[in-house]
């Protein structure tokens, strides 16, 4: 342990008839001390690194005023994704039934299965993935989308604005809970 | 012969230099920490599994709060100056350019913003800020921030578009940011999220397992 010479150099005697004092141990026991340190140390270096914001990228397409410019999607390789009230989503690949037959529900639990599933089923340069925020949605929800995108590694995905039939549909879909078959345009 | 006499050891070890050491990387560690400041307007990010650290200067960023409130944030203060100036020649609404150039960020309609930079530093709190009107698309006001920002920074490099919204904020204000970034040509620019874990067993998991990266 940490010590200091407290012999008073050379350790000299004192004469005869000169009181002893009782000398105490200037030893002080560091162990506690170094261990609160290391302790500080540690919830410092955990702290400093682990609250940086991170950063995704979004890439804006430019509007395309001519509708001949617009890319074109193969009907087969399309999902569309539908973000409702509530965290729900809703789905359909493709394009919408007029019955809205293939119009189903999901959530941000499962679309993830859906999205895999699409993706193993279609060549990679046909699947398209639409994104459909409604009004009612939350950034969080677009972010999630766009994150799961990121996940599955998906590489084109497009924000879209909702069109009013779907957004109907979206609405009394989110009011029941469930996809709502024939309330489309 | 006598037996060789070995030298009794002490088991004490001096700690005094470990508790030096100790103590150094403490107070490197105590001052280099940058708590996060208080922040005017309470925003919780989402969660996503981006890697790239958000840029911390160059930047102008558009803070969406709870409410669908919209504030810009810059802070170079020679590009926030040249604003100013804009805006009072176009606009002729009188502003402070110094209480402008000081300010952290803006959150007022163009027509308040003088009165908004009247208020001393520390009233200016999110929740009782009208915000920069967005939803309104005939008068989407960002469109002009951003129009003036990017002429700011004409001729030099852009600086990092960033937007920082909260779980809570609803997609229609989202909508009109990004409507605002898109009829100034702005195509490119960073949402701020919380860092997270991509999900055991996906294909960005295997990825990365496999050490590859998604380019950017």
């Amino acid at each position: 342990m940490a010590e200091m010479d407290t012999s008073g150099g050379g350790g000299h005697k004192k004469g005869p008839g000169v009181k002893k004092g009782k000398k105490l141990s200037t030893r002080v026991d560091l162990t506690p001390m170094v261990d609160l340190g290391f302790l500080l140390i540690t919830f410092f270096i955990f702290t400093t690194t682990m609250s940086q914001p991170t950063a995704m990228k979004l890439f804006l397409p430019k509007d395309a005023d001519k509708p001949e410019d617009q890319n074109k999607a193969k009907e087969s390789g399309v999902i569309t994704l539908l973000l409702g009230k509530d965290n729900n989503v809703f789905y359909y690949e493709g394009q919408l039934a007029p019955d809205g037959s293939n119009f189903k529900s999901s959530s941000f639990k499962e679309i993830r299965t859906v999205l895999i599933d699409k993706k193993r089923n279609t060549p990679e340069k046909d699947l398209v993935v639409v994104i459909k925020p409604s009004v009612e949605c939350t950034y969080k929800n677009v972010v999630d989308i766009l994150d799961e995108m990121a996940i599955n590694v998906l590489k084109r995905y497009a924000l879209v604005d909702i069109s009013e039939g779907e957004a109907a549909l979206v609405k009394i879909s989110d009011a029941s809970g469930t996809a709502v078959a024939g309330a489309s345009n | 012969m006598g037996r060789a006499k070995l030298p009794r050891k002490s088991t004490n070890i001096d700690m005094t230099a470990m508790c030096d050491v100790a103590f150094l990387l403490l107070s490197f560690f105590i001052l280099t920490t940058k708590f996060k400041p208080a922040e005017a307007i309470a925003v919780t990010t989402p969660n996503s599994v981006a890697a790239k650290v958000a840029p911390q200067k160059d930047y102008v960023m558009i803070i969406l709060d709870a409410n669908g409130k919209v504030f810009l944030e810059m802070d170079d203060e020679s590009k926030k100056e040249a604003i100013a100036n804009a805006l009072n020649s176009t606009r002729n609404l009188g502003l402070n350019t110094a209480s402008f150039k000081k300010s952290l960020f803006f959150g007022a309609p163009f027509g308040s913003l003088a009165s908004f930079l009247a208020l001393p530093e520390d009233q200016r709190k999110g929740d009782k800020l009208p915000g920069i009107p967005v939803t309104d698309t005939a008068n989407n006001e960002l469109v002009t921030w951003m129009r003036l920002t990017k002429d700011a920074y004409m001729g030099e490099k852009e600086p990092a578009f960033l937007l920082k919204g909260d779980n809570m904020a609803k997609y229609p204000a989202f909508k009109a940011i990004i409507d605002a970034f898109k009829k100034n040509d702005i195509l490119k620019f960073q949402m701020v999220t919380s860092p997270e874990a991509a999900p055991v067993g996906t294909d960005l998991w295997k990825m990365n397992q496999k050490g590859e990266k998604l380019e950017d």
